[in-house]
């Protein structure tokens, strides 16, 4: 009986030990680790996850033809070619000086290779497109270019998520660090990795990029949400994807 | 571009109880939000879903405005026969998606 105690005293230390050593590693969480077992099992489901059917949307834009140039993205990238891509934006592009989200650079060839109008931010073309891409980078860690220009970005956008804005006078750290992982209005506050995107939310009801969400968060804080094509988004995602660098993406996420 | 996701099984043991599960791409736009005019959005919804086994008729479902956009139904069906199972929505505004799958039973 008292050697059985000893066993159990000594298993609870390794326990606890291994308890810290899991506590002093990654302590990053997605946001899906946080949602309902129903919601998480709904993403993973391929036939459940309503992401998906906008990557099939996205599959066969990509093989149609756009613009004067009359290509289609298949012409020069074949099916399937996009593999890490939506891991490493925003970058910035050769010849620009600003970074580029994966939604910019998709309206980019289209209108410098396809020669077409621009999709327009938010609309079903160009979500499909980019969840298309996005799903081929499913799993892959997050990898933010070591491109130096998009230092002055990043720090603007770290600026950005640390300054108290609205009317409630909060910043997205207050929110996403202080406070990540204890609840607000019964749901628990996610620590605000952009690991799933372009994701389907339920509340929308629909598929929606990062900076819809990001535009959501600045209503609820009740400051004035930025145009959609501000540069604050887009630096802002470079920060945050540098923050969450190496987790792995799961895109189209669902979430709540 | 029809877009719809159906996920059923390929095979089943004869008596067999199966899952049938669909998902399709709609608005299910509800009738009674107003737009940014101000005025009424008109219903835009799928009003049936039909699902046949050998064209004998399974599973129905009559949707409402209530039901979410972009629904998934999931039904269960008895394994009997090997052959096609057929899926139909139809919706307002002539909405109408056929998708079919084949099940092999043995």
């Amino acid at each position: 009986m008292k050697s059985a105690r000893v066993v159990l005293g000594l298993a609870s230390v390794f326990a606890a030990t291994f308890a810290l050593a899991q506590g002093s590693a990654d302590k990053r969480r997605s946001g899906y680790q946080d949602m309902g077992e129903a919601l998480q099992k709904m993403q993973d489901d391929d036939t459940a996850n309503p992401g998906m059917l906008f990557v099939q949307l996205g599959e066969q834009l990509w093989s149609k033809p756009a613009g004067a140039a009359n290509k289609a993205c298949a012409d020069c990238h074949a099916s399937g070619s996009m593999k890490s891509v939506a891991a490493r934006y925003p970058a910035i592009p050769k010849d620009a000086d600003k970074p580029i989200d994966l939604e910019g650079r998709i309206n980019l060839c289209r209108t410098a290779n396809q020669r077409a109008e621009p999709l327009v931010l938010e609309s079903r073309e160009l979500l499909s497109l980019a969840a298309y891409v996005a799903f081929q980078s499913r799993g892959q860690p997050i990898a933010p270019p070591s491109d130096p220009r998009l230092g002055p970005f990043r720090e603007q956008g770290g600026e950005i998520y640390r300054r108290r804005q609205g009317q409630l006078n909060l910043s997205c750290a207050i929110c996403h660090d202080d406070n990540a992982g204890k609840k607000l209005a019964g749901v628990t506050i996610p620590q605000a990795h952009p690991t799933g995107y372009p994701i389907y939310r339920l509340e929308w009801q629909s598929l929606g990029s990062l900076k819809r969400r990001l535009r959501n968060c600045l209503v609820g804080i009740r400051a004035e949400a930025y145009a959609y094509d501000a540069p604050e988004y887009v630096a802002l995602e470079v920060y945050l994807m540098e923050r969450a660098k190496g987790m792995p993406l799961e895109a189209p996420g669902v979430r709540p | 571009m029809t877009n719809v996701l159906v996920n059923a099984p390929k095979t089943a043991k004869p008596g067999e109880i199966v899952e049938i599960k669909a998902l399709i791409l709609h608005p299910m736009e509800t009738g009674f939000r107003p737009g940014t005019n101000g005025r009424i959005i008109p219903r835009n919804i799928i009003e049936h879903f039909v699902a046949t086994w050998n064209g004998t008729e399974i599973f129905r479902m009559e949707m409402s405005p209530a039901i979410a956009a972009n629904p998934f139904v999931s039904f269960f069906a008895v394994a009997t026969e090997s052959g096609t199972i057929g899926l139909r929505w139809t919706g307002d505004e002539g909405f109408l998606v056929e998708e079919q799958v084949a099940i092999a039973v043995g």
